[in-house]
């Protein structure tokens, strides 16, 4: 039992990264029904922005405040990036083809990736300690401070996210452009600056998830971002994309039954399976477990 | 008749330049191998970048995963000239060797190609029902599955590839399906059935209206450029004597989309160039090689702002030579 | 107009400028091929190997070099995959004309360049390729390590006489046929010895999270487990293992050998032991002498997989200068009458199997070394 137990644990840990990182998908599919492909690039450099912040601390020993404030750093950095790439990619063809758009999304994701095995080399790189180490024990399951803090931070922001969704003004004007992006206008939200601000969010949140990742599992490399991304965006799918609590418990789900089929199947389906859920998501139910159906306009 | 004089021209053009470049022909003439393969991989990309084009560019399906189906075809029929060419060779025992592999590597391709229209077939029932974004996300999924399942069967050496496979196909051969590659996609396109593809890329919900089977068609186009993907990735298999699951990802079928984006979607001669640029740029810039997908993919964010109907959009090559004054269009008899 | 011929222009000069000029070795000097892993996820055995590679050549040149011309070798990187270990391998011998292939370290990018070489009559050797089937593959491919039956034999043993444990759990890595390899020999040897094996669990190359797997082995309770892989994930497995509360120690195989390892895996790999192919500390003086020069040279301390590259590059030369010609078919008859050829590794004598037998050092993780413990010699020698 207490094996079930750990595996939950460690499904849950993983689910959590996954769930911040499907945040953002959801949030940008909402607003401009674009499948954003360099979303989990994102969530790279997020990790790779906490790797040179936290060099830059390292004389410091590991303590609570830099791990803080390499993530800070991390996610104000990305939120920038998404604001650019929002800016200079998806904004000029935001009225074209959906192919358009969608091969757009893929040769940003591609320049993404290959500028950064450019410009921090093709090996994996490996995440200083950050937070001081602590192991928990609970009856037999064992929990690390990192995985702690990667459930805790990611409930926590997923909960601001939530505040800041339903209850500030901005929230309420994304969720207008959400539902419809040219009426949204005429009720005069600026839906330009409403677009960046869900980018600069959503990058945010995908680049405290490679900080998080970075703690947790030192190795990081260019390509990280590819896998974790596609599975966050079928979390965020099965959840119902669009919606956002969908995208938490979509990542959970993922994360969970991922670790579940490794530790009890065969590790040489773990990538598969998302892909299977997937499929399986979209032929029984494409809107998801919280979405709604939606209606094809003629 | 014409077009059948025409067609053994071609291939016994294709045959005796094989002959020529590889040196079996004028003694001391001969092309450096290197050149020879570069070339005969672009004949590869070409059937590549024809048969997606036909889904993505004519029917207006976003399929991203059709390195899934060069893997089946490079796959199946390495297997089947491994595992029963010497049974096959032996059966056609009474030609000369040269013939009897010819025999064996297109029945190796036919089978691989079958195979890969199952899976077209198995793919597309249930993914084209899907719209845009959604149905380039399942291919994806789809293209990623198989990849993973082939790579799990040791018969067909798991992790490390298969090996050994014989060099039966060259340059020759290549560019023999190419030509029939072209041949066919051309011939579809402007069909009857042709016509219905481009109604369904146009406006999918009037083209229902007016009474096409939509999803019929889709899945027909699909397994059609499906098989035409197996038979590239059969060629593949027997040119370089090796294959990996590694060289059929995602990132292959991302290749396939860039040759057909720049060269046009739509465009069968928009394809053939682009899978020529493509390859050639990829050879040239080989010292670059780390610049290399930097160059392309920042090419495909520019050329998706600029000009996102690549190169030769709808058109084709020749339309831009035309044969004879075309007699001109009645004006509206109503103007202005 | 104007930019239909600048398309049709642009087409045509690219075409021309195609026949690229081919780097082939001159009248005056001897090419010789190697392909490794200079970047990807085992970076390092590439880089090792390269290293001693070149200072082996470079040593050889300025003796007078090899038949009366220089040496040169013609690098290309296969970037850790196999695929393009092959794709390297074509170019090595197809475009640079070479006379000699050295590569390479994994039994899987071996493997996939092998049968080229052996289809195109090019001796290859490979340094470090523990996997039998390597040298299975034809008569022009040879190795100058020993292989896994052998290397899984000291795995087994480690357990068995040293740690004195029963229990022993495997975690091995799919993709890779060296993990395959060695686990199933390591398997037969120790329930051979009386040993049992309480639980399997795999990964593959390139993952990062083993929780999963580690937490069922743990569920098992084992006294020591196995991780035949290579370094960045063997070093992450420690670490996560300990994370997860497991303490016992960790056998493993020559994969291990890297300078990254104890950067990566840090602590959690205190009192782990695996099989390799030789010892820093070993007093003899050839040994000593190549360590200080690859110090001078290099500035690191050599790895194992250096040391078999040093060899590997001087039995080919060795091996030219008593065919007295770098044809294939001669060069490939004087590897196999290989005997007795004293290499930094051991004394390296080539069975007709075409692989070295030879010992294999036991070494031990403390601290941040890896401190020599014992010599396993092969059965029967």
């Amino acid at each position: 039992m207490t094996t079930f137990l750990q595996q939950l644990v460690n499904g849950i840990s993983l689910g959590s990264i996954y769930a911040l990182i499907a945040l953002g998908y959801t949030m940008v599919y909402g607003v401009l029904r674009l499948i954003n492909f360099a979303h989990g690039d994102v969530y790279m450099l997020g990790a790779y922005a906490g790797y040179y912040l936290s060099r830059k601390l390292k004389g410091d020993e590991p303590s609570l405040a830099s791990a803080l404030l390499v993530m800070l750093g991390a996610m104000l950095t990305c939120a920038l990036v998404g604001v650019i790439i929002e800016r200079f990619a998806y904004r000029p063809v935001r009225r074209a083809a959906r192919l358009t758009l969608l091969i757009m999304a893929i040769g940003v994701s591609l320049f993404i990736e290959n500028a950064a095995q450019l410009v921090f080399g093709p090996d994996p790189k490996f995440f200083p300690s950050l937070a001081p180490r602590a192991d928990f024990r609970v009856g037999g399951v064992r929990l690390t401070s990192e995985q702690l803090t990667v459930i805790a931070v990611s409930f926590l922001l997923m909960l601001l996210l939530r505040f800041f969704i339903l209850k500030t003004r901005t929230g309420k004007a994304m969720r207008a452009v959400s539902f419809y992006l040219d009426t949204a206008k005429l009720m005069g939200i600026s839906t330009d600056k409403i677009i960046a601000i869900t980018f600069a969010l959503g990058s945010a949140l995908a680049a405290a998830a490679g900080v998080l990742i970075g703690m947790q599992i030192p190795k990081i490399d260019p390509l990280m971002g590819i896998l974790y991304g596609l599975k966050a965006f079928v979390a965020a799918v099965l959840g119902g994309i669009g919606n956002v609590p969908g995208a938490v418990i979509g990542g959970l789900l993922i994360g969970t039954s991922e670790v579940m089929v490794v530790g009890y199947l065969s590790s040489t389906f773990r990538d598969a399976i998302a892909f299977g859920i997937l499929i399986l998501v979209l032929l029984l139910r494409p809107q998801g477990i919280l979405g709604r159906a939606q209606k094809e306009k003629v | 008749m014409k077009g059948f004089l025409l067609a053994i021209v071609f291939v016994a053009v294709l045959f005796l330049g094989n002959s020529l470049l590889t040196g079996g022909l004028v003694p001391g003439f001969s092309v450096s191998p290197y050149f020879l393969q570069v070339v005969s991989l672009a004949g590869i990309n070409i059937i590549l970048a024809v048969s997606l084009n036909l889904i993505n560019g004519f029917t207006g399906q976003f399929s991203i995963g059709h390195a899934g189906f060069m893997a089946i075809g490079a796959y199946v029929s390495a297997y089947v000239t491994a595992t029963f060419g010497d049974r096959i060779r032996g059966a056609v025992g009474m030609l000369p060797p040269a013939f009897q592999n010819s025999v064996l590597l297109l029945i190796a391709l036919g089978i691989g190609a079958a195979c890969a229209a199952v899976a077209g077939f198995l793919v597309g029932v249930p993914s084209l029902r899907l719209r845009g974004d959604y149905l380039a996300i399942v291919t994806l999924g789809f293209g990623e599955i198989i990849r993973v399942f082939i790579l799990n069967i040791d018969a067909v050496g798991g992790a490390r590839g298969f090996s050994g496979i014989p060099r039966l196909a060259n340059f020759a051969w290549i560019y023999l399906f190419a030509g029939a590659t072209i041949l066919v996609v051309s011939r579809i396109v402007r069909s009857s059935f042709g016509r219905t593809l481009v109604a369904i890329r146009e406006d999918e919900i009037a083209a229902e209206a007016m009474g096409v089977n939509t999803t019929r068609s889709k899945v027909i186009s699909f397994v059609v450029s499906s098989a035409m993907a197996g038979v590239a990735g059969g060629l593949f298999a027997h040119y370089l004597m090796y294959v990996h699951t590694n060289s059929f990802t995602f990132i292959k079928s991302f290749e396939i989309i860039i040759m057909i984006v720049i060269g046009g979607l739509g465009s069968i001669t928009g394809s053939v160039l682009g899978a020529v640029l493509y390859i050639v740029l990829t050879e040239g810039l080989r010292q670059f090689a780390q610049y290399r997908m930097v160059l392309f993919s920042l090419l495909l964010i520019v050329i998706m702002i600029v000009r996102p109907q690549g190169i030769l959009g709808h058109r084709e090559l020749w339309s831009f030579f035309p044969r004879r004054r075309r007699v001109e269009p009645v004006p509206p008899a109503i103007a202005g | 107009m104007k930019s239909r011929v600048l398309r049709a222009g642009l087409l045509i000069a690219a075409v021309v400028a195609f026949p690229i000029a081919c780097r082939r070795g001159g009248g005056d000097e001897i090419l010789v091929g190697e392909y490794g892993s200079l970047t990807g996820t085992t970076a390092t055995f590439g880089q090792s190997t390269n290293n001693a590679i070149q200072m082996a050549f470079d040593e050889i040149n300025s003796a007078g070099g090899l038949l009366g011309k220089k040496v040169r070798v013609a690098v290309e990187d296969d970037q850790s995959k196999p695929e393009e270990a092959a794709t390297a391998v074509t170019k090595l011998i197809n475009q640079n004309h070479v006379v000699a292939m050295l590569g390479e370290v994994s039994s899987s990018r071996s493997l996939a360049a092998a049968p080229i070489c052996q289809a195109n009559g090019v001796p290859m050797i490979s340094p470090s390729s523990t996997n039998p089937r390597v040298t299975q593959v034809g008569d022009y491919i040879f190795r100058v390590c020993f292989i896994d039956p052998f290397q899984a034999e000291v795995g087994a043993r480690i357990a068995w006489e040293i740690l004195k444990v029963k229990k022993v759990a495997i975690l091995s890595d799919v993709r890779n046929d060296y993990s395959v390899g060695l686990q199933t020999f390591f398997r037969q040897h120790f329930k051979g010895f009386g040993g049992e094996i309480v639980a399997e669990q795999s990964y593959s190359e390139g993952d990062s999270d083993f929780r999963a797997q580690l937490t069922q082995i743990k569920s098992a309770n084992p006294e020591a487990i196995y991780v035949p892989g290579y370094y960045t994930e063997v070093a992450t497995i420690a670490r996560q293992a300990r994370e997860l509360g497991i303490a016992v120690p960790l056998i493993g195989g020559d994969g291990w050998d890297s300078p990254r390892l104890w950067e990566i895996g840090g602590e959690a790999l205190n009192g782990c032991y695996f099989s390799n192919h030789y010892s820093v500390d070993d007093p003899s003086p050839a040994v000593q002498k190549f360590v200080a020069d690859y110090k001078k040279r290099y500035n690191q301390t050599p790895d194992a997989l250096a040391a078999l590259g040093y060899d590997a590059a001087r039995i080919l030369a060795d091996a030219m200068k008593r065919a007295g010609t770098t044809k294939g078919d001669k060069v490939r008859n004087a590897l196999l009458a290989t005997k007795d050829f004293p290499g930094v590794t051991g004394t390296i004598t080539i069975n007709k199997e075409r692989n070295a037998v030879k010992p294999a050092v036991v070494l031990k993780i403390e601290n941040g070394k890896f401190v020599y413990m014992t010599t396993v010699k092969p059965t029967g020698t």
